[in-house]
């Protein structure tokens, strides 16, 4: 019995813990802006769409990785499919949380962009460093 | 018998657990957070012995059974002062440390007697099952706390991003653990499927607070209201 009581207590303690959590780590990069170079590259024009973060995820693949993001981009890959199956799921019943989560989808497609402008930074660095004599 | 894979999750994890020590090391931080800095020491040291147990008693032996199961519960116990060291730092402007300090030692000695009063009426194994029950009251308790304590920084329109995230990452790591204790406990038959998990879960924390030692600065801000999951 107290089992059950704790199990069921500590899941709903832990999804909201999840989002507060993940959210941290997306304000942490919704204060920086954009560089022209990336919203090139990633084609973002004005606003980050829900659906943008698959395909800014797929250019990150194509950067040299840096293991002090590797972490944060997990977690928030794992926030972003969360969101996917609410928006699926319980989210069609209800419009205000589906914009909710499409809401929180653009904000991970924003904090994937600027870690694909931290990336493309980082890269820049590195060549300059190896065309150095 | 542990897997290789099994043996990289424990190293990745004490690894992880020496990085944050030295990660608040090296941003001058270990004194300010010294019970969360004292808890991962702890926790490097308790694996390290816990390695050196496996490696002369094997997995099978109940030595080793005892040692994880005593170390894991005086760990938490430790955890649980960080978690109060926390506290005074949210409510530290409000001169009440010592009602935290107080209000922490009265809670810790009533879920230990919960926990003994539970294993009384039900187990032969007094003593080891005890363990195993305090450990789990434990994590629910230092769960309810840590959402109390979020609530606080709420309320308080806390600001300190790196506070929030140790808060934040302190609640996932509390929750997933309470979870996998209680499954292990209503289903004892397959526990050791829930067993698995422990090591990986417990990567989470380290991971988390290395990260806010290592890339937030101490005087970084946020809104902690705009991350509610119910907008306030």
């Amino acid at each position: 019995m107290t089992a059950a009581f704790i199990l069921i207590c500590s899941l709903g303690f832990l999804l909201m813990f999840f989002v507060s959590y993940c959210r941290s780590l997306l304000a942490t990069s919704s204060a920086e802006a954009l560089s022209q170079e990336v919203r090139d590259v990633t084609g973002i024009v004005t606003t980050v769409a829900p659906e943008d973060f698959a395909r800014v995820m797929q250019l990150l693949h194509l950067c040299p990785d840096r293991p002090e993001e590797r972490g944060r981009i997990r977690t928030v890959s794992a926030y972003y499919g969360f969101l996917g199956v609410m928006r699926a799921t319980i989210a069609a019943a209800s419009p205000s949380l589906k914009s909710w989560a499409d809401r929180e989808r653009a904000q991970c497609g924003y904090f994937a962009a600027v870690v694909l402008g931290r990336r493309i930074a980082f890269s820049r660095d590195l060549l300059a460093q190896q065309m150095m004599p | 018998m542990l897997g290789p894979i099994q043996y990289v999750i424990w190293f990745l994890c004490t690894l992880l657990e020496a990085i944050v020590v030295v990660c608040a090391i090296r941003g001058k931080v270990f004194r300010r957070y010294i019970f969360l800095n004292i808890y991962m020491t702890a926790e490097v040291v308790a694996s390290m012995v816990r390695f050196d147990i496996l490696h002369r008693y094997g997995f099978q032996s109940s030595t080793y059974a005892y040692f994880y199961y005593y170390s894991d519960a005086l760990l938490t116990i430790l955890l649980f002062f960080a978690l109060s060291s926390l506290y005074s730092d949210v409510f530290g402007e409000l001169n009440a440390e010592r009602y935290v300090q107080l209000g922490a030692v009265l809670l810790l000695a009533g879920t230990a007697l919960f926990s003994f009063a539970v294993v009384q009426q039900s187990s032969s194994k007094l003593l080891t099952h005890f363990v195993f029950e305090i450990s789990q009251n434990l994590y629910f308790v230092g769960l309810v706390l840590t959402y109390i304590l979020w609530a606080a920084i709420l309320k308080l329109r806390e600001t300190r991003t790196r506070l929030i995230q140790l808060v934040l990452s302190l609640g996932v790591y509390f929750s997933l653990y309470a979870a996998n204790y209680a499954l292990r406990n209503l289903y004892p038959s397959v526990s050791s499927l829930f067993e698995w998990l422990n090591p990986l879960i417990g990567c989470f924390l380290p991971a988390a607070w290395s990260y806010a030692f290592w890339r937030l600065p101490e005087d970084a801000r946020l809104a902690p209201a705009g991350l509610a999951v119910a907008q306030r």
